[in-house]
């Protein structure tokens, strides 16, 4: 099987994803309203999404969907909001745009040229990993917990002190100043 | 009692300190009187202050000063006296002599185990030494016996003094000092007594220490026989270097026995030493603290620059004449400036209007007379004169002072005048005195400058033969000056009218016995002192037979004796009282009889001549502008100037040098150490500068930069993968 | 059509760079936060591309570490918004360039 990862119709649909992703990510950093960036943002998750799946990634794919499309982006959403939404800039890009565009070329073309030439080692491919636990199918999600809770225990615990300490300080920082808090 | 003779000068220096002491704790609180001098209107010649006038208050321990004073020297006297009756005129004469040595001094000696000296110091021993030989004796009798008289009559002259017990005090260190100098045995002992006369004499014209010219002329007594004493300090050294010894014995006897080995360093010699006789004795050119001199009491004039300092000089070259006969040149020297002083003090004393100046001179003009007499090889003619002048001249300055205390202070001898009748004691030892000087026949002073006459007629110098006939019409016409003024001194005092104040005429009084009595004894001792010397009868030069062993016979020098036919002596005789006759007649008839008017009209005549002999030709004004203002003053400004730049100029140039370099470290430090720093920070302010264009706050621009150096990073790992 | 892990690889380098453009360019703060998510996305289907080809579920439990660090870094964001905002009462990051050296 080689180095293929999708064929056929799969491959396509990846494609059209692909494809539309970009678009929207496009659509992001072009718009003018941050609340257009923000719902083009959206739309870019949620195909990201779509094309964990055909990957067989579906834990990972729910995971965005819920985290980052229902939690991230509805924050993003309600801080636009909170900070005056009429407030349109009149010129959208600051000034080192030029300078920025014209890295992007520079920066793309030989890694596109790379990337697309690089030749990585043939690998078995067994489409079972992902489904099966101790040889015994399982579910993506029980077999990616079981690699998780055992295998990576301790980033798992660090993962959520950061979370506990990125809410704190979400707090702090969000709070006015202490003066007003009574 | 020869045992004694240690003690002669110890009596009056034990009677210096009861008296010093006595006197100190008795003025502890209290001052003396202060006096007013005034100042002679006539002339420029700066006048001698009136007597001081003292308190009439009671001097305390009055008579213990007196019996501690007089005491010493008297019982100096007489053991002075029995000393000399003890060894014997006649062994005197034989040469016997007596030495008593009370300590080693200066004990240098390789034997005194004071570790191992070289060269001449080798084997050099003072010793404090007296020696009484016939020269000491001959010069401690008359000091002795004259000073006791003038202690005597300074009892009643200083009676009201406040400062009486300083002044016997004073007067009995001297005592003291000049007993030493003709008693040591070696020079160190005479020049310890040089030395101690010296101080006693700026002591005693000082002893109104608060009248300018009497602080004045001390300082000036001093400083002048300072130079004197230079020189004769290094006679000393030269005698000393030239002989390995300093006692006189020694010396003297080497000298005699091996002259050729001396013969030509001894002129130098005799020529330092003979400086210190000038300045003590005061010749030409040291003489000028004499005159000034006689703002001291007039007792100190009396004995000390009359009688005893003055002729420690001529003693002195007579106790070296050894010496002087080894050296022809010094011998004319000593003869030529003794008759150049005798002329020319006579001149300038006819002109003084002072009785103690007219007197000071006189003493010089006869100091000159005696060096005359030393020169010519005469040195016991010229001792014979010293003992004579010494009586005649006390009794002269005793008499002035007697007069002076009977007019109560006044010494202008043109406010003198008719006190013959008025203080016949002091008239007539006055005159018995002045005849002496004059050299009136049979009296003391005929005989000894007869006998210098004499000897000067007859000397032979090698060189100049003409020398000995120019000095003795020298000494002729000075004999004649000398009879002039000392009778024009006479006329003008005591002879006349008095021509002074009536209040003063009225107070005229005698003097006390205590100076009316010494008095006596000097004018009669001035009329037999002559007989000591008597030229024709056969053994009528007692002195010089007396003096004979000092003259020590040279070995390849035989001794002239020249037996001049009488006629010679009397011819010679008959020209010093023809001389003096002539003198003394002119005197009477300008100033007695004819009431000064011919002097007047001299002086009129030849107002120039007048004012330059009264004002002693200058010389002191000389030596003022030369010496003091020129060389003093003027020395003292080139030092400071010298001092400024040249000595001050290590400071100075230090200083510079310090300014210099610290200017060059502040430059260094400013432009290149401070420069490097500075410059150190300027560039990398300017390279910051160049860096901070990178700080511009902008997170993006941060981004960017930080997504090209990734970038940069993924390349090279892509590349060299 | 097959698809191979290369165009995995080029489809997440354009969704980064895309993201990184809008990070260098726009100047609302909050359009930078969103561009950021998307740089965090293209990880993400770089780490599961990657999972897939090597059969290893560690991708996998990677990506769901990203998302997880991308909400906590997306609510401190957040909060410096407001901040930010309270502060200079703009959005605007060129005004929040006082630390300019």
């Amino acid at each position: 099987m080689g180095g293929a990862l999708l064929t056929g119709a799969a491959g396509w649909l990846f494609v059209a994803f692909a494809v539309l992703a970009l678009a929207s990510a496009v659509a992001v950093v072009v718009a003018r309203h941050p609340v257009h960036s923000a719902l083009y943002l959206l739309v870019s998750f949620l195909l990201v999404a779509c094309i964990f799946i055909l990957q067989q990634a579906e834990f990972v794919g729910a995971v965005q969907i819920l985290v980052y499309a229902g939690g991230i982006m509805v924050l993003f959403i309600f801080v636009v909001m909170l900070v005056n939404p009429q407030t349109v800039e009149t010129r959208s890009f600051q000034h080192q745009w030029d300078v920025a565009l014209l890295f992007l070329p520079v920066f793309l073309i030989p890694f596109i040229y790379i990337l697309g030439t690089e030749r990585f080692p043939d690998l078995p491919q067994k489409l079972d990993a992902f489904q099966s636990v101790r040889g015994k199918p399982a579910g993506n999600t029980e077999a990616v917990s079981w690699v998780l809770f055992r295998d990576y225990l301790l980033p798992f615990e660090v993962a959520s002190i950061f979370l506990l300490v990125a809410m704190i300080g979400a707090v702090v920082l969000g709070k006015r100043s202490l003066e007003k808090m009574d | 009692m020869r045992q004694l003779i240690w003690t002669i000068p110890l009596f009056p220096l034990a009677g210096f300190l009861c008296n010093g002491i006595l006197y100190l704790l008795s003025h502890r609180t209290r001052g003396e009187a202060r006096a007013h001098g005034a100042i002679d209107p006539g002339g420029h010649a700066p006048a001698l202050p009136l007597a001081h006038e003292a308190p009439h208050g009671p001097v305390p321990f009055q008579s213990l000063h007196t019996a501690i004073g007089v005491g010493s020297v008297a019982i100096s006297c007489a053991v002075a006296f029995g000393a000399i009756f003890d060894i014997g005129l006649k062994a005197f004469s034989a040469g016997a002599s007596h030495a008593i040595t009370l300590y080693r001094w200066i004990p240098l000696g390789v034997n005194q185990g004071v570790g191992q000296l070289h060269g001449p110091l080798k084997e050099w021993v003072v010793d404090v030494a007296f020696r009484l030989d016939s020269l000491s004796a001959l010069m401690i009798a008359f000091v002795t016996f004259v000073g006791l008289l003038i202690h005597v009559y300074s009892v009643g002259y200083m009676g009201h003094e406040e400062g009486y017990g300083r002044y016997f005090a004073y007067l009995n260190l001297f005592m003291f000092s000049m007993l030493v100098l003709v008693l040591g045995a070696n020079f160190l002992m005479l020049f310890v007594g040089w030395e101690g006369v010296g101080l006693c004499s700026y002591l005693l014209i000082g002893y109104f220490y608060d009248l300018d010219a009497a602080a004045n002329a001390g300082k000036k007594a001093f400083i002048v026989n300072r130079i004197g004493d230079f020189g004769f300090i290094l006679g000393i050294f030269g005698v000393f270097t030239l002989f390995g010894s300093l006692d006189f014995r020694t010396v003297f006897g080497a000298a005699a026995a091996n002259p050729a080995a001396y013969a030509g360093d001894i002129t130098l010699i005799c020529v330092l030493l003979f400086v210190g006789a000038c300045g003590k004795s005061a010749q030409i050119p040291l003489y000028v603290w004499l005159p000034d001199a006689m703002a001291g009491p007039t007792p100190v004039s009396a004995l000390i620059h009359a009688a005893t300092m003055v002729t420690a000089g001529v003693y002195m070259v007579a106790r070296c004449n050894v010496f002087f006969r080894l050296s022809p040149h010094a011998l004319m020297a000593v003869a030529v400036i003794g008759a150049l002083t005798a002329l020319f003090a006579a001149t300038i004393g006819l002109a003084q209007n002072d009785i103690k100046k007219v007197l000071a001179y006189s003493t010089v003009s006869q100091l000159g007379y005696m060096f005359l007499a030393c020169g010519v090889g005469a040195f016991s003619e010229g001792m014979f004169h010293v003992t004579t002048h010494a009586f005649f001249k006390a009794c002269l300055f005793l008499g002035a002072g007697s007069v002076i205390h009977a007019l109560g202070g006044e010494q202008d001898i043109r406010k003198m005048g008719g006190l013959a009748g008025k203080i016949p004691k002091t008239y007539w030892t006055f005159l018995i005195a002045s005849l002496t000087i004059a050299g009136v026949p049979f009296l003391a002073a005929f005989f000894s400058k007869d006998a210098i006459k004499a000897a000067v007629f007859h000397a032979e110098f090698a060189e100049l033969p003409w020398l000995p006939r120019v000095l003795y019409v020298v000494a002729l016409f000075t004999a004649g000056l000398t009879a002039f003024y000392m009778f024009r001194l006479v006329a003008r005092t005591f002879w006349g009218r008095f021509r002074g104040p009536s209040e003063v005429e009225a107070h005229i009084h005698e003097s006390p016995a205590s100076m009316t009595v010494p008095l006596v004894v000097l004018a009669f001792l001035s009329i037999v002192s002559g007989y000591l010397g008597v030229p024709i009868l056969e053994h009528g030069n007692r002195i010089g037979e007396f003096l004979r062993p000092i003259r020590l016979p040279i070995a390849g020098m035989p001794e002239r004796i020249h037996h001049a036919p009488l006629s010679t002596e009397l011819a010679l005789m008959g020209a010093a009282t023809v001389v003096a006759a002539i003198g003394i007649y002119f005197a009477w008839a300008w100033y007695a009889k004819g009431e000064g008017r011919v002097p007047a009209r001299i002086a009129e005549r030849w107002p120039g001549v007048y004012r330059v002999v009264l004002n002693k030709y200058f010389v002191d004004e000389g030596y003022e502008a030369v010496f003091v203002d020129g060389l003093a003053l003027g020395g003292g400004r080139l030092l400071w100037e010298v001092d400024a730049t040249v000595v001050d100029l290590l400071p100075n140039g230090a200083a510079a040098i310090t300014r210099g370099s610290s200017w060059i470290a502040s430059f260094f430090d400013q432009y290149v150490v401070d420069g490097l720093v500075n410059g150190v920070g300027n560039s990398l302010q300017a390279l910051f500068r160049v860096f901070r264009r990178a700080q511009t706050g902008r997170v993006q621009n941060y981004a960017l930069v930080m997504g090209g150096g990734l970038f940069c990073l993924v390349a090279v790992y892509l590349l060299f993968r | 059509m097959t698809i191979t892990i290369n165009h995995y690889l080029i489809v997440s380098l354009l969704l980064f760079s895309i993201g990184f453009t809008g990070v260098l360019v726009r100047r609302n703060f909050l359009t930078i936060l969103m561009s950021i998510e998307l740089m965090l996305n293209a990880v993400n289907l770089n780490l599961i591309a990657f999972s897939r080809r090597l059969s290893d579920l560690t991708g996998q439990v990677f990506s769901v570490f990203v998302i997880t660090i991308a909400a906590g870094e997306a609510a401190i964001g957040l909060a410096l918004t407001i901040s930010l905002f309270r502060q200079r009462k703009t959005l605007n990051v060129e005004e929040a360039s006082t630390m300019r050296g």
